[in-house]
C-alpha cells in the first residue's frame, strides 16, 4: 500500500524542500518507486533543488484541472531512476489547489508508486493544509529555535485534528521530528535550543539530525539534492533518516556533539 | 373534488419556555432583585412568554399580586403567561389575573415546600434560570473576554498583581453557585495541548495528563489539574466559580486565571515556585499560587 508522507514545519526557511528532495532520492536510491510533488503553487521551489526546473512542461494545476494526464506532467529525476517529481505551478496561486483534485491526483499516484512525499508550503493556509490533508506519515521538519519549534507544535496539533485521518476517526497520522540545520557548537554556548530542549516541547519521535552545513546552500544551487554529496555529513544524515524510515532501529543519532578536529584536519583546514 | 384544508388544526408541541421560579412571596424585594438583574439587558427577553412557577412558595398564606406583577414584567418585556405550582388559593388568583394554569407540571412533579423564609432569603429571587443565563452567556463572552485581557492587562497590572476580568466583575450580574455544582463530571485530555489549541470543559472540570504548550489554552467552569507542564493559560472557573482552583505538576505558565481574577509572569516565574508542582485558588480577591508541597 502506497504512503502519503507530507513535509512540513509551518515555518519558511527551515528545510522542507531540501528535505523533501533529499529523503525523496534516499527513498528511491533504496529501490522504492517514489514520486515528490511539490504543493508551494505559486512559489515552486523543488524543481530547482532537483535540478529540473528546464524540463517543466506541464504542472499539479494542469493536472487537477484535467488538461493533461498526470503521466505528462511528471518529470523523471536525473539522478536517480525510481525517483519522479510533480512540479508545482508557478503562475497561479494556491486556491488552484483543490481537495478533490489533490484526492483524484494521490489516489492515481498510488497505483503506481510506494511512496509519496508531499512538499508543504510555509503557513497554515489552505497550501499547507492541502499539502497535510490526505497525508499517512508526516516529518515535521524543525529548527533548533523558539519560533520554529512553535510553529511545529501548531502544525502537529492541526494534523492531529484536522487531517483526513482525523476527520475520518483513522489511526492518527504518524509524526517524525526531523531537526535541521543543527550546530552543536552554538547548541554548547547556549545559542541554539538543544535536542532534549526541542523533545520536551514536541514530545514527537525523533527521526533524525541534519547538521548545519555549507554544503546544503551548494548543492541547492547546483540542482542537485544534498543527499548525492560526496563526504557530507548531510549527505550521511539524510541516509540515517531514510534508515529509520524503512524501519533500521539501530541506527545511532549522529553529528549532534562537536567532533574535535585531529591535527592534521586543523592543518588541511577541511570540513 | 380536492378536499378543503380545515380552518385550524389542534395539535400538541414541546416548546422550551423561561420559568420564573418564585421564592418569595414578598413583592417588593422581587421587583427589586428582578429590576437590578435584567435593567441592563433589556433585550434579553423580548416579550418571550415566562411562565412562572410556584412550587416554592405554595406552602406560604400570602398570594401574590399577579396583575401587579404582570405588568412590571411586561416592563421588562418579559410576557407571563402561565403558572406551575402554588397553593390552590394562589392559582386561581393567578387565572383571574388572566394566567394560563399549568395542570401537570411534568418536569417538577413533586412539588416542593418552601424551603426558605420569606424576610431572610438569601438566593435571588429567581434561582435556576438566572444561572442558566449566566451560563450562556459566559460562554458566549468568553472569546471578548480573551481580547479584553490584552487590552486591559497592562493597565490593570500595575496597580496590583491580580485583576479582574472586565465584565466578570463582581455585583448583581455574578450568577450564584453552590460549592460542587460544576465539579460533577470532568473531561480528560491525553495528548499534547498544542499551540492555538483551545480546549473547554463546559460545566465541567479539566485533567490533562500531557504538556500544555506555549500558546494554547484551557478553559473549564470547574478545576483545571495538570499532570505535566503547563506553559499555555490556564482559565478555571470560567463561568464565575471563585472556588475553582488550578493544579499542575510544573508552573511555566503564561496565564492563569480563576473566575476572571488572573496573574501573568510577565518577570517569569517566582523562585519559590519554579519547578515545583503548583495549585492556584481564589483568597478573596487573591489569586494565590502557592507549591503543592513546601
Amino acid at each position: 500500500m502506497a504512503k502519503v508522507i507530507v513535509v512540513t514545519s509551518g515555518k519558511g526557511g527551515v528545510g522542507k524542500t531540501t528535505t523533501s528532495a533529499s529523503f525523496s532520492s534516499g527513498l528511491a536510491l533504496r529501490g522504492n518507486r517514489t514520486v515528490v510533488i511539490d504543493f508551494d503553487v505559486g512559489l515552486r521551489n523543488l524543481d530547482l533543488i532537483m535540478g529540473c526546473e528546464r524540463r517543466v512542461v506541464y504542472d499539479i494545476i494542469n493536472v487537477i484541472n484535467n488538461e493533461i494526464s498526470l503521466k505528462q506532467a511528471l518529470i523523471k529525476d536525473k539522478n536517480c531512476d525510481n525517483l519522479y517529481i510533480l512540479p508545482a505551478s508557478q503562475t497561479r496561486d494556491k486556491d488552484a489547489l483543490s481537495l478533490d483534485g489533490v484526492e483524484r491526483i494521490l489516489n492515481e499516484l498510488k497505483e503506481t508508486f510506494d511512496f509519496i512525499v508531499c512538499d508543504s508550503p510555509a503557513g497554515i493556509e489552505s497550501g499547507a493544509f492541502t499539502a497535510m490533508y490526505f497525508a499517512d506519515e508526516a516529518l515535521i521538519v524543525t529548527n533548533p529555535e523558539v519560533s520554529s519549534v512553535r510553529d511545529s507544535d501548531r502544525i502537529l496539533g492541526i494534523l492531529a485534528a484536522k487531517s483526513k485521518r482525523a476527520v475520518d476517526g483513522l489511526d492518527p497520522v504518524k509524526e517524525h521530528l526531523l531537526i535541521t540545520r543543527y550546530d552543536p557548537k552554538r547548541v554548547e554556548a547556549g545559542e541554539m535550543l538543544s535536542l532534549t530542549d526541542i523533545q520536551e516541547i514536541l514530545r514527537i519521535p525523533l527521526i533524525g539530525v541534519i547538521p548545519e552545513s555549507e554544503s546544503v546552500l551548494q548543492a541547492s544551487n547546483a540542482g542537485t539534492p544534498a543527499i548525492h554529496l560526496e563526504k557530507s555529513n548531510v549527505a550521511e544524515a539524510y541516509r540515517d533518516v531514510v534508515g529509520r524510515f524503512m524501519g533500521e532501529e539501530n541506527l545511532p543519532i549522529r553529528f549532534t556533539t562537536v567532533e574535535k578536529k585531529s591535527f592534521l584536519q586543523r592543518l588541511l583546514g577541511g570540513r | 373534488m380536492a378536499r378543503v384544508e380545515p380552518a385550524f388544526k389542534l395539535k400538541t408541541a414541546n416548546l422550551s419556555v423561561f420559568v420564573l421560579h418564585i421564592n418569595t412571596t414578598d413583592m417588593a424585594q422581587l421587583k427589586q432583585e428582578l429590576d437590578e438583574r435584567y435593567r441592563k439587558t433589556q433585550g434579553f427577553f423580548s416579550n418571550s412568554p415566562v411562565v412562572l412557577d410556584l412550587s416554592a412558595i405554595a406552602t406560604c398564606e400570602a398570594t401574590p399580586d399577579f396583575s401587579d406583577l404582570l405588568s412590571f414584567m411586561l416592563d421588562h418585556g418579559m410576557r407571563a403567561s402561565g403558572v406551575i405550582g402554588g397553593s390552590d388559593k394562589q392559582r386561581s388568583a393567578a387565572a383571574r389575573s388572566g394566567l394560563g394554569l399549568f395542570t401537570d407540571p411534568a418536569f417538577r412533579s413533586t412539588v416542593k415546600p418552601a424551603p426558605l423564609p420569606i424576610a431572610s432569603n438569601e438566593n435571588p429571587a429567581q434561582e435556576s434560570e438566572p444561572r442558566k443565563e449566566g451560563h450562556s452567556k459566559s460562554a458566549a463572552e468568553k472569546p471578548v473576554a480573551d481580547k479584553k485581557i490584552v487590552a486591559d492587562k497592562k493597565e490593570e497590572e500595575t496597580q496590583s498583581g491580580n485583576s479582574h476580568f472586565p465584565g466578570q466583575s463582581t455585583g448583581p450580574a455574578q450568577p450564584v453557585f453552590e460549592p460542587g455544582s460544576v465539579s460533577s463530571t470532568s473531561m480528560l485530555i491525553d495528548k499534547p495541548v498544542r499551540t492555538g489549541q483551545r480546549i473547554y470543559a463546559k460545566g465541567a472540570s479539566l485533567v490533562v495528563l500531557a504538556a500544555v504548550n506555549a500558546g494554547s489554552e484551557l478553559i473549564a467552569d470547574g478545576d483545571i489539574h495538570i499532570y505535566a507542564p503547563l506553559r499555555g493559560r490556564a482559565i478555571a472557573g470560567a463561568n464565575g466559580n471563585e472556588k475553582a482552583r488550578i493544579f499542575t505538576s510544573l508552573l511555566e505558565a503564561e496565564l492563569i486565571s480563576i473566575a476572571g481574577c488572573f496573574k501573568v509572569f510577565e518577570n517569569g516565574i517566582p523562585e519559590n515556585l519554579r519547578g515545583k508542582p503548583v495549585q492556584a485558588f481564589l483568597d478573596g480577591p487573591n489569586l494565590v499560587i502557592r507549591p503543592l508541597q513546601d
